[in-house]
């Protein structure tokens, strides 16, 4: 017993400290103007501006390409002496498995929870401008990355930050500069978000379908961050592959899973769903009870759904920067399906499931929160289904967890010189976080988590403007080789 | 041109009695060989950041030790009397040698017995079996 209080005021020391450090960020971050009496923090508008301005420069290429990049994910374009490379397929599962996540679950459920059922609307515009936003920055990814002497590449905001915009500015000093605040930041997202969210959130289910204040790990939170720690430790430090292997196989197949339960419970209440989506876009323009009306659900929604697809962020323009190809537009097309997949069908279904059970409207939703509120709404349909969701969350947590690890190593990297050393100090930073990240509660973690990660914004959104041109001219010469031919489906391939 | 016979190899024993039974059977009848290693690999598969980041070297290293290791080996085993060609190729194996065999024309594929356990030859199919399944040209399997 004595144990368990030492644990339990453990936990809370960790809570104590961070908590003033998280207000303090969050509230520099979410700086927000009030506009017909709601706050709008400005990092919102600033996403929502940048995917709107994306869809309109490059003519809808969201919707236009999007047909070519489900034949690119095909293989329909792959070439059979590119069979061994990483296939389009490939980088997109990698890049989506590291954004399908908790964002999906716990973000959606919160949304709901403060702007109502209306916030799901908002969500599926975001997404659907996040489209072009991913589609601009993956892009140039590929085109500024680096080659190395071995083979391997490192891509990213870092590089198109730093080379694209100096080739465009004529100097070095403004893309240098941001570059290095967005390497600086994306370690802060990767240790925030991408860590600390994700161990707290899993932390918080293993405790829920463990019986809650009964459950006999009840007090040591800090212990199953601590295993977590562990886990990820051995991947990204450890370099044991089978883990993070056998997680990668898991993780779409946890999907699947997820989707199909979606699907059922939504079966169950066919009879709902046009009313749902009536609540949805009646909560939408004109909602009751949600604090700033439309505007509140509005920003809540665009919020949740920029920290579910990272649109504009700049993260999966490091994973997809790994694919080996001729023209960068391909990465760029096939990165424009990661939105439609986190966002419009992952995030949607989660939504309809939460609107048309009317998990939402529990009182003490506020206090459930994130996957808690989920889970209850599965729970209607599917009684088991919270245990198979708390593996479903522990599973996305942990392949959210390596690939942000690998980010934030990349962001490392760039600022160091590729320094192996520095390298291996930020991993152990990492699993340090891990601990902490698990042992707060959720306010303060999902305060840092959303502030860091939106940082990043800043720097790229900033280079994705200066680079517009440049991206244009690109995509432009892409589409025409496809229309023409030039680039053109390869007939009838063989064995891959 | 002469008849091809596609030879799939690797590094089994099986392996190198399918590579003298061709040879046997190309200088029977004037044709030449094609000596095909596949590794296997699908572009459907789940992979991590890292693992893409150092895919192009490690498929590289993959290509050298193919025909270092399995097509060389097997060359010299054919010796310089009959015509023989070499191909290292990622992707599907039974699919990739039916597939090769119809893009060299080939008369003839022979392959050695695997030999994989009932169990994973049972969930999985082995090479020889999947390729009787789907090749054009008679299949030989060699024990």
């Amino acid at each position: 017993m004595s144990d368990a209080i030492r644990a339990q005021s453990l936990d809370e020391r960790i809570s104590d400290a961070m908590t003033p450090i998280a207000d303090a960020v969050t509230s520099v971050v979410f700086f927000a103007v009030s506009i017909g009496g709601t706050e709008l923090p400005l990092i919102v508008l600033w996403l929502v501006i940048a995917g709107a301005f994306f869809t309109l420069y490059l003519g809808f290429l969201n919707i236009r390409g999007f047909r070519h990049a489900i034949d690119l994910v095909r293989g329909q374009y792959s070439k059979p002496e590119d069979a061994g490379e990483v296939s389009h397929f490939q980088a997109l599962a990698t890049a989506v498995s590291g954004t399908v996540g908790l964002g999906n679950i716990a973000g959606v459920a919160v949304a709901i929870s403060i702007g109502g059922p209306g916030a799901t609307f908002w969500m599926i515009l975001a997404g659907f401008l996040g489209m072009s936003t991913k589609l601009a920055e993956c892009t140039l990814g590929v085109k500024y990355r680096n080659e190395h002497a071995d083979g391997s590449v490192s891509g990213g905001p870092m590089y198109y930050l730093q080379r694209g915009v100096a080739a465009v500015t004529g100097s070095g000093g403004l893309g240098k500069t941001l570059a290095i605040l967005f390497a600086i930041f994306c370690i802060g997202g990767a240790l925030g978000g991408g860590n600390m969210f994700q161990a707290n959130q899993a932390t918080a289910q293993i405790q829920a379908v463990t019986g809650g204040a009964d459950s006999p790990i009840a007090d040591l939170n800090w212990l199953i961050g601590l295993v977590f720690a562990i886990a990820v430790g051995m991947v990204i430090i450890g370099g044991i592959r089978s883990i993070a292997r056998v997680t990668e196989k898991l993780v779409p197949f946890m999907a699947v899973i997820y989707l199909t339960a979606g699907v059922i419970v939504i079966a169950f209440n066919l009879d709902a769903v046009p009313g749902a989506f009536a609540d949805i876009l009646r909560g939408a323009f004109n909602p009751e009870g949600v604090a700033g009306g439309a505007i509140g659900a509005l920003i809540v929604g665009f919020q949740r759904a920029a920290f579910s697809n990272e649109a504009g962020i700049g993260s999966a323009s490091i994973a997809h920067s790994a694919v080996r190809t001729q023209h960068p537009s391909t990465e760029g097309h096939v990165a424009l399906l990661e939105p439609f997949i986190d966002t419009i069908v992952i995030c949607t279904m989660t939504a309809l499931i939460i609107v048309i059970t009317g998990a939402y409207l529990d009182p003490d939703a506020a206090e459930l929160g994130g996957v808690a509120l989920t889970s209850d709404a599965f729970e209607t349909v599917i009684p088991w289904f919270p245990n198979v969701l708390a593996v479903a969350v522990v599973l996305f947590a942990f392949s959210t967890m390596i690939t942000w690890a690998y980010y934030g190593m990349k962001a490392t990297g760039y600022l160091f010189n590729d320094s192996a050393k520095a390298e291996l100090v930020f991993k152990f930073v990492f699993v340090t976080f891990t601990v902490i990240g698990a042992s707060l509660s959720l306010g303060p973690v999902i305060g840092v988590s959303d502030s860091m990660i939106f940082l990043m914004a800043i720097p790229n959104v900033i280079g994705l403007y200066i680079l517009a041109r440049t991206l244009k001219r690109e995509l432009t010469e892409y589409r025409a080789k496809v229309a023409s031919g030039e680039f053109a489906k390869v007939g009838d391939r063989i064995g891959d | 041109m002469a008849a091809v016979i596609l030879v799939g190899v690797d590094n089994s024993d099986a392996s190198r009695r399918a590579v003298e039974f061709a040879r046997d059977r190309a200088k029977e009848v004037g044709a030449g060989l094609v000596l095909v290693h596949v590794i296997p690999w699908s572009p459907y598969s789940f992979t991590t950041p890292e693992e893409n980041e150092t895919r192009h070297a490690r498929r590289e290293a993959e290509l050298v030790a193919a025909r270092e290791q399995v097509l060389e080996p097997a060359r010299q085993l054919v010796g310089d009397h009959v015509p023989c060609a070499t191909e290292a190729r990622h992707g599907h194996p039974a699919e990739l040698l039916s597939g090769l065999a119809r893009e060299h024309d080939a008369v003839h594929v022979v392959v050695g017995r695997t030999g994989e356990s009932r169990l994973r030859s049972m969930f999985f199919g082995s090479v020889p079996s999947q390729l009787i399944q789907i090749a054009d040209v008679p299949v030989t399997v060699v024990p």
